[in-house]
């Protein structure tokens, strides 16, 4: 009983515990705040001065926000912002759906329930490039193996990345398939946690099986909604490697994102327009992520 | 016992010495040299038989050989390369444009005064020049062309003639297409290919605006507005919109373009003429069916082809053996290197050392480019190099010009800003 307040009480005394002093001496986080500083802070700072200026590897000219402007300028780059939201939004949503899908069946007793885990998460260990070159082979318009066949059953399959309204959707499903495992073994873990005591007593109730899902599942794995939707959702808005596997940001311009569109200026040599993209990249990322995790996190509090 | 076993050693110590010792001395004299290339069979053959070549004349010297993705990959890498002092001792780049964008006043060896260069044909010397008037560069490969394969059996077929006009060429892609043919390759699935309309019309900008170039470098013409410049693209939007390109174009390799030119799988395909070697060495009972013609202009007597400058080899500052590496360069700049880049990869045109020539068996694509360079012919170099300016974005706005997705003037505008940046991030006067 004792074992279980202490436990029961710790988070709420968690926030207050933290401002003691503590038990380390100061020069313990020296190594750390080091490390920190040279790897991490110093290169944001100097990156925030670089962005404002055109530069080459051994000088710089300062020309003031000409970056910025210069960024929002190009016509592709609005395309990249749009499509980099919608990107982050759609894998994230299906990832989420998909992964409590599987989970839910994953965590039931299935035959070969093990076996079919690993298969589930084997994608997230095979290499993005790989995959991506993979289903690059498989979605060509004409030799592709899902358009043969389709055009077995009398369909004739789109251009899956060739077509400039489709091309950022299949990549986006190529993602959800290479990373829904992950979500997936999330869910598992949230699921399992939940304890025991609330599906018996559910059944005392003589709540259904669909009752069961959405008033104690559902609400119960809401840290582990919260972790999958941030995890893949920064993830999709920094997307890179499978983009530029499959499309290179093409047909033209139609699946760029803003991390494709900064590569690309960086590999012309127009190191002062990426870094502006980075910084504007960074001020997206926070945007978009720090009100979203404060929702989540506050929604958690209150359960 | 002691005694005899420390003797022993001490024995062994000192023959183990002199062996070392020999074989140190032997070793010294020889140097290795590390060759940097774009990878790719035709490159790495043709690599290796200079190599060999060099070596069987210089016993001293080995080459080692390193190979480097191509395209925008590679420029990335070679830029990065000569930055951080990692380069190799000898390496072979583009000339033009992106020549003058790897700074070479600063990372280059000067070459100006080696003797060879009296061999050097005078055309190609003002691509290798840095900004300071020094030649830092020696042509490595043989003159190319950027112009239109075709294939002479679909022409024998049909009864075509080559097209002088740009209106004869549409009426020709409209009767292959009436046959039931490709008419037009394109290869989008490698971006770069996309480009060949666009770059290969420069003759015929010339020839209607002989000033182009350097209006152009110096922020005064414009692709959109100068119409003679804006007909690249125009031309590029009509042959697909004519619907002559192949089913596949947007997915399509350049290895599948040149299979589909050489099997005749399609009658026409834009391209530059170093993909003659590759046609070559893939399909060598087939290379006798691929022609070549100049991309043709809207008039019959401005009929003209765009030269391409070969690629440069270059000696990289950080050289620890620049003796031997000029050694290699003046040999890759001599007839006997020319002789052995023809004995790997066959001839794909003129060299442009003195004293250099084609055998006589070449394949009718080299045979083809040959008036434009003879007497009464016509040619001029392409924009690239008359202007160091050459916009990065360009292969993937002709993707969407070629498929469809931009008009063309759409496209030619959007060329212009992305133009800007490059002449901006070079630091050029009046942008």
């Amino acid at each position: 009983m004792t074992v279980l307040s202490e436990a029961g009480s710790a988070p709420t005394h968690g926030g207050r515990r933290a401002i003691r002093r503590s038990p380390y001496p100061g020069w313990f986080f020296l190594p750390a705040a080091l490390i920190y500083g040279v790897l991490f802070l110093a290169p944001t700072f100097a990156s925030l001065y670089f962005s404002l200026t055109r530069w080459t590897l051994f000088n710089s000219t300062f020309i003031g926000l000409d970056n910025f402007a210069q960024f929002f300028r190009e016509p592709f780059l609005v395309q990249g912002l749009v499509n980099t939201v919608l990107y982050a939004a759609i894998t994230s949503g299906l990832k989420v759906v998909l992964g409590m899908l599987l989970a839910l069946l994953l965590t039931s007793a299935i035959m070969g329930r093990g076996y079919l885990r690993s298969v589930v998460f084997f994608p997230v260990l095979v290499s993005t490039v790989g995959v991506g070159i993979t289903f690059t082979v498989l979605m060509h318009p004409t030799q592709g193996m899902i358009n043969e066949t389709l055009a077995l059953f009398g369909i004739k399959g789109p251009g899956w990345l060739v077509d400039p309204r489709l091309a950022l959707f299949s990549v986006a499903l190529v993602d959800v398939w290479k990373g829904v495992g992950l979500a997936t073994v999330i869910y598992i873990a949230g699921i399992v946690a939940i304890p025991k005591d609330y599906y018996e007593a559910a059944r005392i109730d003589g709540a259904t099986r669909w009752q069961n899902f959405l008033y104690v599942t559902l609400p119960l794995s809401r840290p582990a909604t919260a972790t999958v939707i941030i995890l893949s959702f920064i993830g999709g808005l920094r997307t890179f490697d499978l983009i530029w596997a499959m499309t290179r940001g093409g047909p033209g311009f139609a699946s760029d994102t803003i991390a494709s569109v900064i590569y690309k200026q960086y590999q012309a040599g127009f190191y002062g327009l990426s870094t502006a993209g980075n910084v504007v990249l960074f001020v997206l990322i926070g945007i978009l992520v720090v009100p979203l995790t404060m929702f989540l996190n506050r929604k958690q509090g209150h359960e | 016992m002691l005694n005899k076993t420390t003797r022993m050693l001490t024995g062994l110590a000192a023959s183990l010495l002199t062996v070392t010792a020999l074989s140190g001395a032997a070793f010294a004299q020889s140097v290795n040299l590390t060759y940097l290339i774009p990878s790719g069979p035709e490159n790495q053959v043709i690599a290796d038989e200079v190599v060999k070549a060099f070596e069987a004349a210089n016993p001293d010297i080995n080459v080692d050989i390193e190979t480097r993705p191509g395209g925008s990959e590679g420029d990335n890498l070679i830029k990065t390369r000569l930055a951080t002092g990692a380069m190799a001792d000898v390496f072979l780049y583009n000339s033009g444009s992106l020549f003058q964008a790897i700074n070479p006043q600063q990372f280059l060896v000067d070459l100006t005064n080696e003797p060879w260069q009296a061999d050097v044909q005078a055309s190609f010397k003002p691509v290798v020049t840095a900004p300071d008037g020094t030649i830092r560069g020696a042509p490595a490969r043989a003159a190319m062309a950027g112009g239109i394969y075709y294939n002479k059996k679909i022409y024998e077929e049909l009864g075509l003639s080559v097209p002088k006009t740009w209106a004869e060429f549409m009426a020709n892609n409209e009767k292959i297409k009436a046959a039931g043919k490709v008419a037009v390759i394109q290869t989008y699935g490698d971006t770069w290919t996309s480009q060949l309309f666009v770059l290969a019309d420069f003759f015929n900008v010339q020839a209607k605006d002989p000033q182009f170039a350097s209006r152009y470098t110096a922020n005064e013409a414009k692709f959109a507005t100068d119409p003679a410049a804006l007909r690249g693209f125009e031309k590029l939007q009509e042959t697909h919109d004519a619907g002559f390109f192949n089913e596949d174009f947007g997915a399509a390799k350049y290895d599948d373009g040149i299979r589909m030119i050489a099997m005749g799988e399609g009658a026409h395909y834009p391209m530059l003429t170093f993909a003659t070697t590759a046609i070559a060495q893939a399909y060598p009972d087939n290379i006798g069916d691929v022609g070549f013609f100049a991309q043709p202009g809207d008039e019959a007597d401005l009929n003209g082809l765009t030269v391409w400058m070969p690629d440069g080899v270059y000696i990289a500052q950080t050289t620890p053996n620049l003796d031997a590496a000029k050694k290699f360069v003046a040999f890759i700049a001599s007839v006997p290197g020319c002789e052995a880049q023809t004995r790997a990869g066959g001839a794909s045109g003129p060299y442009l050392i003195n004293g250099c020539t084609l055998p006589a068996d070449v394949p009718p694509a080299v045979t083809d480019m040959l008036p434009y360079f003879a007497e009464g012919g016509q040619n001029a170099p392409a924009l690239e190099f008359l202007s160091p300016i050459k916009g990065p974005a360009l292969e993937q706005i002709t993707v969407e010009v070629g498929s469809g997705f931009r008009p063309a003037a759409d496209g030619a505008a959007l060329y212009d800003e992305d133009v800007r940046k490059q002449a901006q991030q070079l630091g050029l006067p009046g942008w």
